[in-house]
């Protein structure tokens, strides 16, 4: 009996499973005990009661007398508002530099080179550490600020620029961007099916550029042209009116963006380098201009290689966006470690910071793997 | 002059991009050798003398004024030598370490007499003078997480990497959770959970030091990570490498063993070198819990002293450097090994 595999396989198989839910059981045990005795509350039960502390900056409406699950949702959307903008810019900046480590041009390779092998190589953390005293210490107070007309103004409180006063003819300009959006789609999926039917290409930039410029514009002449902006004035100890960005967001952004850019900058060259050398000279041999050879044969086979790496980097991004709490951005873990601090309910907080970055690491792995199954989809 | 030609100036566009950096190159270097180098203060002195050339040149004084304490945290001042010799003792091993010519099985016989003799010469005893945990600090710190980190994960994380390949659907499920739980969260959510949580886990009366925990949380982190590189290599195993094995009538654990592994490693080495990179990098973090690293002690230099409060970017300019000596090192060499791998593997 003990010599089959089979048998022998189930034994191992319970043991292991019994030593798990043991030492599972035996901490548990201990926290529960250890709770009681110290007195902690448990339970979800202070996401309902008032917060009592202020968060700098918000995108939804907050105020200390909100509850702590608000509070939370405040950080949460803080935490994807910045990844968001922070994958977008690493992208564009990872991408530029990766093409620019393979260019023919030497000194261009050279100082790309120089950029991934320095900003790859330090901790992120001491990276925030200098953008963040950058920002505060070496730019001037609010009265000095550097003035860019009297539209933008940079100084330790961060950035501070004029907007739009809200009026019909912005928002109509929106949903101009909206059909215009759309209208591009409509039009790509009409010229595949064209030239699927005949083999006749329509052009495909001209009424995209055109369309994106046009409705958004149109939109806007349509709502009575608006000009009024919001300006930022003086007054007081700070500016008031128009928008800011606080000097943690651009320390964070900046930091995780240029950061992150290096090393997509790599799986950008390593997707470029790996796509073979035959295939441009077979596109070539079929008479395919430059920026076609590029966009349908020697990107869609490079960004196979991409897309798994690149994913991976997009999770760092995320999960490095809780760097935050060091440069005092109220991030979700900043906010769960306040709420950790006035509550004592340390499990909680953890476990709620913990299954959010969980669940956002799943919903992006599983977008990207869509994507990288689309993208797989067209190989033979 | 023809490399000129070919490699910055063969087409019209390469000119011109060639010319337009040159230009930024100009209009950006000058000012900035200015204030790293020439207009610098250097060497011991004042921060009155910093006070006079701020803004223009750079104040090197304050790591001269400070380089102790900032890489040696609060240790005892007339003890620094132990740290200190702590510090060559790792540096060197990781470098001895780099030589394929040496990977030989007393290798880890090194290894293991230069951790104890690690512990020994930071914590004392045996005719030292000791020292509690709370009072180290700075470099040593750093390279200690690291590495104790890397050595502890990595039995851990070839046992998950196997567990994930196993065919036991218990074991299997229970790697996987395991892997991508821990890949899924951010390092400073277990470390938060260390410092917080770890005290509720234990019995009563049980306590374990600040740094003990961190290092666990970096430990339980770190495998996932390893397991992960290690998979890899699994999975470049060829399929008849393991029918051979059991044809030879081995056992799971002879044929892993003496088999798979050692192929299955050879091929994750850059990858493995690639994750303790991060690990090193990654160890910074326990500044948010206030462990005496590296970073925080640095941090700690010029935030505590008010004249030189001011110079905390020299302050954190020096620490990037150190910090950047020892990856770049490690990623040069884990290319090398990466091509060298190639170079076999195409034969």
């Amino acid at each position: 009996m003990l010599h089959s595999e089979r048998v022998r396989g189930i034994v191992y198989q319970a043991l292991l499973l019994a030593a798990v839910v043991g030492v599972g059981w035996y901490l548990i045990d201990n926290t529960l005990h250890n709770l009681q005795t110290r007195e902690i509350q448990t339970g979800f039960g202070f996401l309902g009661r008032s917060a009592g502390f202020e968060i700098g900056e918000t995108m939804i409406e907050y105020d200390p007398s909100r509850t702590y699950g608000r509070a939370l949702a405040a950080g949460l959307l803080n935490t994807l508002w910045v990844s968001a903008l922070g994958i977008v810019a690493a992208t564009l900046l990872g991408t530029l530099i990766g093409i620019a480590r393979l260019s023919s041009n030497w000194l261009l390779a050279r100082l790309a080179s120089a950029y991934v092998e320095t900003v790859r190589n330090v901790p992120l953390l001491l990276q925030l550490f200098v953008w963040y005293g950058m920002l505060t210490e070496l730019l001037p107070p609010v009265r000095e600020a550097i003035a860019f007309g009297d539209l933008v103004f940079l100084s330790q409180r961060g950035l501070r620029y004029a907007w739009p006063q809200p009026a019909p003819g912005w928002s109509a300009a929106g949903w101009g961007l909206a059909a215009a959006v759309a209208g591009v789609l409509a039009w790509r999926w009409l010229a595949a099916r064209r030239q699927q039917a005949t083999g006749a290409q329509w052009p495909l930039l001209w009424p995209a550029l055109a369309m994106l410029a046009g409705l958004p514009l149109a939109g806007w002449l349509l709502g009575g042209a608006p000009t009024a902006l919001e300006r930022p004035v003086l007054g007081g100890f700070d500016f008031q009116g128009g928008k800011a960005l606080s000097p943690e967001f651009v320390a964070l952004l900046a930091g995780l963006s240029t950061y992150t850019a290096a090393f997509i900058a790599e799986v950008v060259r390593g997707g470029l380098l790996a796509v073979d050398r035959g295939q441009d000279e077979a596109a070539m041999a079929l008479g395919l201009r430059p920026g076609q050879r590029l966009r349908l044969v020697t990107l869609p086979q490079a960004l196979r290689v991409i897309v798994p790496p690149l994913t991976s980097q997009y999770l760092n991004l995320t999960k490095n966006s809780s760097l935050a709490v060091a440069i005092g951005y109220p991030d979700l873990l900043a906010v769960a470690n306040t709420t950790m601090n006035q509550t004592g309910q340390a499990i909680e907080a953890i476990a709620i910071v913990m299954a959010v970055y969980l669940s956002i690491s799943l919903a992006i792995s599983l977008l990207m793997n869509w994507y990288d199954a689309r993208l797989r989809l067209t190989e033979r | 002059m023809s490399w000129l030609r070919t490699r910055l100036f063969s087409t019209p566009l390469n000119a011109a991009l060639t010319m337009v950096l040159l230009a930024l190159l100009a209009w950006g270097l000058p000012p900035a050798l200015r204030w790293l180098v020439l207009d610098a203060v250097w060497g011991k002195a004042p921060a009155a003398a910093c006070d006079a050339v701020r803004g223009h040149g750079a104040c090197w004084a304050v790591v001269a004024e400070k380089y102790r304490f900032m890489l040696f945290g609060v240790y005892p001042y007339a003890l620094q030598w132990r740290p200190a010799a702590v510090v060559a003792l790792l540096t060197a091993l990781l470098a001895v370490s780099g030589v394929k010519a040496l990977w030989r099985p007393w290798l880890a016989a090194v290894w293991a007499a230069g951790i104890a003799l690690t512990f020994w010469l930071m914590s004392g005893g045996l005719g030292l003078e000791p020292v509690r945990t709370e009072q180290w600090g700075g470099l040593p710190v750093t390279l200690i997480l690291a590495i104790f980190g890397a050595a502890f994960a990595f039995p851990l994380g070839v046992l998950l990497a196997l567990g994930r390949r196993s065919r036991l659907p218990v074991v299997r499920a229970l790697s996987v959770v395991y892997i991508e739980a821990v890949r899924g969260v951010p390092l400073i959510t277990l470390l938060f959970m260390a410092s917080v949580m770890f005290a509720l886990f234990l019995p009563e009366g049980m306590r374990i030091e600040q740094l003990l925990r961190a290092q666990v949380a970096i430990i339980l982190f770190v495998a996932a990570y390893l397991a992960e590189a290690v998979r890899g290599g699994l999975q470049a195993v060829p399929r008849g490498q393991y029918e051979a094995a059991e044809a030879l009538g081995l056992g799971y654990w002879k044929a892993t063993a003496l088999v798979i592994l050692p192929q299955a490693l050879r091929v994750a080495i850059p990858s493995i070198v690639n994750s303790f990179i991060s690990l090193f990098k990654d160890t910074s973090l326990v500044v948010i819990i206030a462990i005496f690293d590296f970073a925080y002690a640095v941090k700690k230099s010029v935030e505590t002293d008010f004249a030189w409060k001011k110079y905390f970017i020299e302050a954190f300019l020096f620490s990037i450097l150190v910090y950047w000596i020892y990856c770049f090192a490690m990623s040069k060499y884990s290319q090398r090994l990466e091509r060298e791998l190639a170079r076999g593997t195409r034969r």
